[in-house]
């Protein structure tokens, strides 16, 4: 398994354990984060700013009895780790008792996660400028302006406790996204990829060619009243709405009464068919197009979780504290999902599923996103970078872009059709953030778009 | 741990690695080590040099109830090269602050702006700015928040916790306190050093109660607490404790309130709550980089562009709007002394009369704009979040004047027939170019016949920014103008966040659209 340079399993284990040698505390979790962040920026056709950082911190959580608290730094020679556990003991026994704190987790067995791929850790500025360069010419020829951000992370993370415990994961990511104008501000197209391995992402000239396309497409934009529709969301506009969804799937605030997943009278929904029965979401560190880690910040492990199985809530994620208090077993977030419909990782391509739609629109991204009723699970936010009309199977013709209002829940029961998954870069920020995602095209019905946005 | 504690554990340590740190970053061999970087870029070809040494303390406590749930401290140390080379930019960076690492990150900047040098169309201009022999700036606290025990603060949290609960139908209350000081060390090869001590800080509350039998929840927020610029003087002035009842009872409240009627209303935005509407509508739109392009792949563009057909043409709003940009408003979150291009800031409008005159600028987009403007000097918005990210630009305190008259927020309850009066910032959302937005808010009072007469519900208004800002009538006066803030603004790819704050009146807009959030989704 290939392992991070700036901190491989050796020297993570040899970290841990002198910080855990300094420790005088009841209890110490150690843990550990490396990392070489490279990115290259352009915009207007030509590269903007870049930067290379190497950082690596350490976080240390002393405790006492139900006292806990924790220190970070990056200072990693004797003086700064002496530091940091003095501090963090010093802390811990002037805080007052947490009735939450678990114990400390013993050793645990964690799968083997390949996440670590060497293309992507030597992603380095040359080959970052050489992508720009690609996709920038591509641009420039169509007479258009391109604007965009080639990023990569190489790292790796570690856990390690005085129960015993320790786990180690390194981790590339890689990810490239654009957005390509026209000089009279008329059209923009966008075109993204993201995955571990820049080798299995999408190649620069393939992207830009996709960008210029729908910016050349959508110059042409005319009026296009609010109102239901039935959508084509691309993956990454589906992926975009549904991780609210999949990041709302948390027991505790269900439990107390707080949440969409809440059951009125108390209790959670577990067990309620709550989508479209075609609809399925689950989490998997050892998914090929996920590969997250087998761990979580204090160790429990994480393996392969169903959310939603053929539309019923099979799932929520629980902490160790709130499944000691509901008698369950612990179950954490991973950090990604995949959502697929019947016909698992196959499905209809984009293409496709347009053929299929009668009248609608095409939908490529939604940007700036945010929660407006937490009880409904009701989102506001905006299309960009190309909506189209679909008219008997066919693209037709730009629109202008809209402000929508719509629940991820609502859209996933509105299901028309679900298309054939991949992982997207559905992150609004449009760089490695965020978690992995792998979602299908999807077509809805009745989407509530309310009023017109007049940006390009 | 003060200065002293913190010198005599580092020294007292056995030290396996050449690390030093330095407090304070004035220290004489952290200037040396700024001088050795900015030597090793030019004689690797730089014909421009920076470097930022800094030291980031933070520490936030969160609460629930009557317990903690989070006590955490950090510090993040190291420092970060920029170049032009061949009128390309590069930029590394690296936590081990020794001679051998300062060298090789400096060659490793000069080497990717020459990697760089392959996609560029334009070579980088700087604008010229003055000498800083040594400058020194601190942020105007009374109490250094690190220097206040955890019980203090912890019990202070828990306190405001039970106030809250005491009120019947509070159900669920968080808390939390979240400290930042950043000790900055800047030099350029522009002959320019500087050692600032920013500190800011963010006392919070979200109280939720529930009514379980109908499945109904509400929470109100803190929103009329901003984070500041500030120390623990900022905390105990915020009182926490002597609020909590107050915004439990409107939680409560807010589950019986009426829900609005969709339709065209008189909103009176107060200042807890307008200064969100200026961020996004005002401050964002006039970040030059957005108007030329540079955020388009993210953050966005700008309905501001061209410049040419902006400067001195647009009208943003009425007579009476005066927007000014600053990094000096005391105890505001982007005051310093000098920004990330070691340019002293500049307090100047953006808007004036109603009419955009100027963007916000850095020294490398000063060029741009000289040919509209005849100016040839950055107005210092350059700004990274740490010592690992490259600096761009970022927006300063960006303010509402407030108007000639000393009007409250009061008379402008008064003077409304048909209105909603909105307290606090809420959801929000905005287009890429700044156009079309909808925000909501915390508490939403109808307003008939100038008194108030209830509490509404599931209020947000949807509008476009020039129909907007041109639908203002009435603005509040030098006594009634506060500010609020964002800690953590989003921009730039990778994202950094910038803390800003924005200072406002209140304001009235005339016959904004209203839709309602929990019913017809607009």
């Amino acid at each position: 398994m290939a392992e991070f340079s700036g901190l491989s399993r050796a020297a993570a284990r040899q970290l841990s354990e002198r910080v855990l040698a300094l420790s005088k505390a009841e209890g110490c979790q150690v843990n550990l984060n490396a990392s070489a962040n490279g990115n290259t920026r352009y915009a207007r056709n030509e590269v903007t700013t870049a930067g290379d950082t190497d950082n690596a911190t350490v976080t240390v959580t002393s405790r006492f009895g139900k006292r806990a608290a924790s220190v970070g730094t990056n200072v990693l020679d004797e003086a700064g780790l002496v530091r940091a556990v003095e501090t963090s003991e010093r802390l811990a026994k002037l805080a007052p008792e947490n009735p939450e704190l678990m114990t400390l987790l013993p050793a645990q067995v964690y799968t083997e996660v390949p996440a670590f791929a060497p293309a992507s850790a030597a992603l380095d500025a040359v080959r970052r400028a050489d992508a720009v360069r690609t996709a920038a010419d591509e641009s420039n020829r169509a007479g258009l302006t391109a604007a965009g951000l080639v990023h990569r992370i190489a790292g790796a993370s570690a856990v390690a406790n005085s129960a015993g415990l320790f786990g180690y994961h390194a981790a590339t990511n890689t990810v490239h996204t654009l957005t390509v104008r026209s000089p009279d501000g008329k059209g923009s197209g966008w075109a993204g990829t993201a995955h571990n391995d820049w080798t299995r992402a999408t190649p620069a000239a393939q992207l830009a060619t996709r960008a210029v396309g729908k910016a050349n497409g959508t110059r042409a934009a005319t009026a296009l009243e609010p109102g239901k529709y039935t959508v084509v969301l691309e993956p990454t506009a589906a992926g975009n709405l549904v991780s609210l969804l999949a990041f709302a799937m948390n027991a505790r605030p269900a439990d107390e009464g707080r949440s969409f997943f809440s059951k009125r009278g108390g209790g959670n929904r577990t067990g309620e068919k709550v989508v479209d029965e075609r609809i399925t979401i689950s989490s998997d560190p050892q998914d090929a197009d996920l590969l997250t880690s087998p761990f979580t910040g204090e160790g429990l492990p994480v393996g392969r979780t169903a959310w939603i199985e053929n539309g019923v809530l099979k799932n929520l994620a629980y902490d160790r504290f709130w499944a000691d208090k509901q008698g369950v077993k612990p179950t954490p977030f991973a950090g990604g999902y995949r959502l697929q419909g019947n016909g698992g990782g196959a499905g209809q391509s984009l293409e496709e599923l347009i053929k299929g739609v009668e009248r609608g629109l095409l939908v490529t991204r939604f940007w700036y996103i945010r929660a407006v009723d937490q009880r409904t699970l009701l989102y506001t936010g905006i299309t960009r970078d190309g909506v189209f009309l679909i008219e008997r199977g066919a693209v037709s013709r730009a629109v202008n872009n809209f402000r929508f209002n719509e629940s991820p829940v609502t859209m996933l029961n509105n299901l028309v059709a679900v298309g054939k998954p991949e992982r997207v870069s559905s992150a609004e920020s449009g760089d490695v953030g965020g978690p992995a995602v792998v979602v299908p095209p999807l077509v809805v019905k009745d989407f509530s778009f309310t009023s017109v946005s007049e940006a390009v | 741990m003060d200065r002293r504690e913190f010198v005599q554990t580092a020294g007292g340590a056995a030290a396996i690695s050449t690390l030093k740190l330095k407090v304070p970053q004035a220290d004489s061999s952290v200037r040396d080590l700024c001088m050795r970087g900015l030597s090793t870029a030019k004689s690797a070809g730089a014909s421009y040099a920076d470097i930022r040494v800094a030291r980031t303390r933070s520490q936030s406590i969160n609460t629930r109830e009557q317990q903690i749930t989070n006590l955490s401290d950090g510090e993040t140390y190291g420092f970060g090269i920029r170049v032009l080379a061949q009128g390309a930019w590069g930029f590394a960076a690296s936590r081990e602050l020794t001679p051998a690492e300062i060298d090789r990150v400096a060659k490793l900047a000069v080497a990717q702006a020459h990697a760089n040098r392959r996609a560029l169309r334009r070579p980088v201009q700087l604008a010229p700015t003055p000498a800083v022999k040594d400058g020194r700036w601190r942020s105007p606290i009374e109490t250094d928040p690190f220097e206040v025990s955890i019980e203090d603060k912890v019990a202070l949290l828990l306190r405001a916790n039970a106030e809250a609960l005491k009120v019947e139908g509070a159900r669920f209350v968080n808390s939390s306190l979240a400290f930042v000081r950043d000790q900055k060390t800047y030099a350029s090869t522009d002959d320019i050093f500087t050692v600032q001590d920013v500190y800011r800080c963010f006392p919070q509350m979200n109280i939720t109660a529930v009514d379980t039998s109908r499945g109904l929840f509400e929470t109100r927020n803190s929103a009329e607490v901003a984070p500041m610029g500030l120390g623990w003087e900022w905390v105990l002035k915020s009182d926490l404790p002597g609020n909590a009842p107050r915004w439990a009872e409107e939680a409560v409240r807010k589950l019986t309130a009426t829900p609005v009627e969709p339709g065209r209303y008189d909103l009176i935005l107060e200042p807890h709550h307008l200064f969100l509407t200026i961020h996004e509508s005002i401050a964002h739109p006039t970040e030059l980089d957005r108007a030329l392009g540079f955020e388009a792949n993210y953050a966005g563009t700008s309905f501001l562009a061209p410049p040419e057909q902006v400067l001195g043409k647009v009208r943003y709003g009425p007579e009476f709007m005066n927007i000014q940009g600053d990094r000096s408003q005391p105890g505001s979150l982007s005051a310093c002394g000098w920004d990330d291009d070691g340019v002293a800031p500049e307090t100047y409008l953006i808007i004036k009369n109603g009419i955009v005159v100027d963007y916000q600028t850095t020294r490398d987009q000063v060029a741009w704009l000289t040919p509209l403007t005849g100016r040839k000097r950055s107005h210092g918005t350059s700004y990274a979040e740490s010592w690992a990210d490259v600096q761009f630009q970022r927006m300063p305190n960006v303010s509402l004047l407030p108007g000639e008259r000393d009007l409250k927020v009061d008379e402008l309850i008064a003077a409304t027939d048909n209105g909603i009066y909105i307290v606090g910032r809420g959801s929000y959302s905005i287009d890429q170019q700044r156009y079309n937005f909808q925000f909501g808010g915390q508490v939403f009072y109808e307003v008939k016949g100038g008194k108030i007469t209830g509490m509404l519900k599931d209020v947000a208004y949807q509008s476009r920014t020039p129909d907007f800002w041109n639908a203002m009538d009435m603005i509040g006066g030098k006594s009634s103008y506060l500010m609020n803030g964002t800690f953590t603004d989003g921009k730039g790819q990778p994202g950094q966040a910038n803390a800003v704050s924005h200072g406002t009146p209140p304001a009235r807009f005339k016959g904004i659209n209203v839709i309602n959030t929990g019913r017809d989704r607009g």
